[in-house]
């Protein structure tokens, strides 16, 4: 079913311009994906010299996380347990006039239309979010058993992302879920275990220098989660941070 | 020129131990002062990056994307081969040796698929000792499964998303070297050119890619894992912004490309379904342990299905053509890619195509749905169930298996492939050549390094699926590490590469022109129209099926279209901030000369081998016809724009014997 659509998005220049909604049309069908929804307006625009609109993407298929835009108010459009690249036009209506927005958080500066700045996440795994082994240093695989629910916990977390849906979607721009994935992932494993006092500390410590906000238990962030993290990773994270502080270690 | 692979003499099995230990070592007070510039954060060069970081080279690695995070290894699903034998069913490292040598057709180099081997092995250690969350038995050891190709389980995965957490084991590993400050990240950043100094590669020019600012990067070499280059067919599994550049732009300095030619069309990816697709997806491999592939046995049932009068789960059993398990019954439908895809298109070229354009198969689970329902049933004590209970348990034991690409499935098309077959075709996946490399994988241009599935050297003329995986993360964590030293122990003694030399500015003038030449032609079509084109030239003439008549008009079709773009590409914007239209504009570029060059390479293989399937070399029942006599070569080209040279490797075979490929 062809689909007639008014296109509502945010235009900005740069990160230091002041920016402001444009609305184009676009002729859409049901069997596109979002952003071959855009990139169809993207043609149109170019064939009319006129500026495409910016927006990250990569694997399209909802694995790398590099796209991220917030439409109709959510982070990664309406469906649950979907990234923007998987949303499906199918799910909107011939007519409809669709709000896109880049994400708005102060730790991810907008830098030009929808795209934004997450290195922020990067150096939050920067600060402890890993093992410390060398290459070649690691012993046989079968060497230390895991069970297999314990696997599947770590496994659930590791499916993080690192979108920045969890950011986006926060009203205080939090990234304990983000963080907390993280810090579960490698707390659960044997592995991980080890350092992982260390590692809660450093984690939340970058956090906050980042500017990222405090969590007060909204909720939004496992709602928007396109890999549905689960909230209990951030009561892992806290109980782990207060064990670590608890034992006086330093961050 | 004469190839020189420098793989080490003695045994087979012996050799790369026997090699490592006599290769020469550079001291930790040296190694501090030697800069080392990796390219790409992949499964390859995360890996490189991080355990050259590890040892003590000043490492700077580049990506485009905003973070190490997002490369494409990302993507991968299925799992990663490695020959530990925890199933106990015969694997050995001879086993993957033999099985990678053979499946790539016996046009890989011995020495280096079983160096490959033998790292598969350390690899799992690694990652498990990372974090990576395997799959586990219940008693907590890891599990396998079994892939194309193959006849044991030597697979590990974690569930479909294997890529996405061997990458993530890799970008933590790199993030922490990243924080010990021995490796300097530089993300949107992208190599668009390499610089060589006395005849060695000395650095590259990369491109900020939010400011559009041009930097001189020097280092004392500089190590590729950037990739394939499957995008040339502009619709394919890779992610958008994969592209040729760097390894392009290292061949126009000499790098010679080896066999082009050799793509891999992946058999399950979702069917396309309109013309306003940039991306196909790929649904994985390990899905054919439990599907079974077939179309509709008459004519008038497949085009019932594709006017939607019927749904596949309508016909009968007995109007099903298995046809994977009817033409090869050893194998079935782990048949290898090569076979499957072609398989699949000579079904729908006669017509047996199930999706509106015709070109699509089935992938059908439901046999498997009722078996492992009844096995739970019977597990659980549970006889005399009724049948949609029993169902009911498959689909959890399915869904368990691969529930997030059945999910996936579902979001594409909007069907439910646990009640209805998926529909699935072939689509471009993975390319087998890359720049030429020999043992220490270093090409020839000394000091350029090239890993991953940006070389040529391991999967012959066809990848064995979970053998990407195996051989970025090999080549990063096990081969590099120490054969770099081959090259680097020379240098210990050569100062500070500095990037204000001649060759430097000239090169970062080059690019600079090249850059405002793509910006003043501001002709009137896209540069997303010209790659569309290029896609579809090369798709009908170099895809799955390539004769003579066809290349030689590809080839044609491309000069001219190249000559086209150069008059009339319009690309938007300026060179001075975020614009991802020149960004392509530049990759489509460099597309629009690796595309002829695979022709050329595809002409000249006068031979069916792997990927590369050849009209007029086939045998009478449609079987690939390999020409052992003439073609056990590596064909490595350099780059001419009117007249690109051919040099050729030999390929010897001292351990496995050259034989038909049967799967039947």
């Amino acid at each position: 079913m062809d689909m007639k659509l008014n296109i509502k998005v945010w235009r900005q220049k740069n990160s230091s311009a002041s920016g402001a909604f444009e609305t184009y049309q676009v002729n859409a069908n049901e069997h596109m994906s979002f952003l071959e929804m855009l990139d169809v307006l993207n043609e149109d625009l170019v064939s009319k010299k006129m500026e495409p609109i910016a927006f990250e993407h990569d694997c399209r298929e909802g694995i790398c996380g590099t796209c991220c835009m917030v439409i109709n108010g959510r982070p990664h459009g309406p469906n649950a347990g979907t990234t923007t690249c998987q949303l499906h036009m199918r799910f909107f209506k011939d007519g409809d006039t669709i709000v896109v927005e880049p994400y708005r958080a102060k730790a991810f500066p907008v830098l030009k239309d929808l795209v934004v700045d997450r290195a922020a996440f990067d150096r939050i795994i920067q600060a402890g979010g890993y093992i410390s082994v060398n290459a070649g240093q690691a012993p046989d695989g079968n060497s230390i058993p895991i069970g297999k629910e314990r696997a599947a916990r770590a496994f659930e977390a590791a499916a993080c992302i690192g979108c920045g849906a969890c950011v986006a979607a926060c009203p205080n721009g939090s990234a304990m879920l983000f963080t907390s994935a993280k810090v579960s992932h490698l707390g659960l494993l044997p592995q991980g275990e080890v350092e992982s006092e260390r590692r809660v500390s450093a984690m939340v410590a970058q956090m906050d220098k980042e500017g990222f906000g405090m969590c007060s238990n909204v909720g939004a962030c496992e709602a928007e989660c396109p890999k549905e993290i689960k909230l209990d990773n951030i009561a892992f994270l806290n109980r782990s941070y207060f064990k670590s502080k608890f034992k006086g270690r330093e961050a | 020129m004469n190839l020189n692979s420098k793989v080490p003499p003695g045994p087979i099995n012996t050799k790369w131990t026997q090699y490592k230990s006599t290769i020469p070592i550079v001291a930790p007070n040296n190694k501090r002062k030697l800069e080392v510039i990796v390219v790409g954060s992949g499964l390859a060069g995360a890996s490189a990056a991080s355990s050259l970081g590890e040892l003590g080279y000043a490492v700077k690695c580049f990506t485009f994307h905003d973070s190490p995070r997002r490369a494409h290894s990302i993507a991968a699903q299925g799992g990663i081969n490695a020959a530990k034998n925890y199933a106990n069913d015969g694997d050995s490292i001879f086993r993957l040796f033999y099985d990678t040598v053979k499946g790539g057709d016996y046009r890989a180099r011995e020495a280096n698929v079983h160096r490959l081997a033998e790292c598969s092995v350390d690899i799992i250690d690694q990652c498990v000792a990372q974090g990576v969350p395997f799959a586990r038995e219940y008693g907590g050891l890891l599990e396998n499964r079994s892939f194309g190709g193959v006849q044991v389980s030597r697979t590990f995965y974690a569930r479909g998303q294997t890529g996405q957490q061997l990458l993530i084991g890799a970008y933590q590993s790199l993030s922490r070297q990243i924080a010990l400050g021995t490796v300097d990240m530089y993300n949107r950043h992208e190599m668009l050119d390499l610089v060589m100094v006395d005849g060695k590669a000395r650095g590259i020019i990369a491109r900020n890619l939010l400011t559009g600012e041009l930097e001189r990067h020097a280092a004392h070499a500089v190590v590729l894992a950037t990739g394939g280059y499957g995008n040339v067919f502009y619709l394919s599994t890779n992610a958008m912004m994969c592209n040729v550049t760097a390894a392009w732009k290292s061949v126009k300095k000499g790098a010679l490309m080896a066999n082009p030619c050799f793509t891999q069309i992946h058999p399950t990816c979702i069917p396309v379904s309109g013309d306003y697709q940039s991306k196909l997806t790929l649904m994985s491999e390990s899905l054919r342990n439990d599907g079974r592939v077939w179309v509709p046995k008459n004519i008038a049932d497949a085009e019932a299905i594709r006017t939607g009068k019927l749904k596949g789960s309508m016909i009968s059993e007995d109007a099903r053509d298995y046809f994977l398990e009817r033409r090869y019954p050893a194998f079935g439908n782990l048949v290898p890619r090569d076979v499957a895809s072609r398989a699949a298109k000579v079904e729908c070229d006669k017509g047996h195509g199930v999706s509106p354009t015709g070109l699509a198969v089935y992938l059908d689970f439901s046999a498997a749905i009722e078996r492992y329902g009844r096995s739970e049933a019977n597990k659980q004590g549970l006889h005399d169930l009724p049948k949609a209970r029993i169902i009911e348990m498959g689909e959890k034991v399915v869904s368990d298996k691969y529930g997030n690409l059945f999910e996936m499935y579902e979001k594409i098309t909007g069907e439910n492939p646990y009640k209805e077959p998926m529909k699935i075709y072939p689509a471009v996946h993975y390319t087998m050549g890359g720049l030429w490399v020999d043992y220490n994988l270093e090409t020839n241009i000394p000091g350029l390094f090239a890993l991953g599935e940006c070389n040529f050297s391991d999967h012959g003329a066809n990848r064995l699926g979970a053998s990407a995986l195996m051989q970025g993360l090999a080549d990063g964590y096990f081969v590099i590490p120490y054969t770099i030293g081959t090259y680097l122990s020379n240098e210990i003694s050569t100062p500070k590469i500095k990037n204000d030399l001649p060759e430097f500015l000239e090169a970062e003038r080059k690019t600079s022109d090249l850059i405002s030449r793509l910006l003043s032609i501001k002709g009137s079509q896209s540069v997303e129209s010209f790659h569309r084109r290029l896609g579809k030239i090369m798709w009908d003439n170099c895809g799955m099926a390539r004769n003579e008549e066809g290349l030689i008009k590809g080839r044609q079709m491309i000069r001219e279209l190249r000559e086209e773009f150069y008059r009339d590409v319009y690309v938007p914007g300026s060179n001075d901030e975020y614009n991802p239209e020149l960004e392509k504009a530049v990759r489509v570029a460099d597309f629009l000369e690796m595309g002829e060059l695979m022709m050329l390479d595809a002409l000249n293989r006068k031979e069916s081998c792997g990927g590369h399937f050849r009209e007029e070399s086939s045998t009478a029942d449609g079987e690939a016809k390999r020409n052992d006599e003439e073609f056990a070569y590596v064909a490595a080209w350099a780059w001419d724009d009117n007249n690109p040279v051919m040099y050729k490797e030999n390929l010897v075979f001292e351990n496995v014997e050259l034989k038909t490929r049967s799967y039947k």
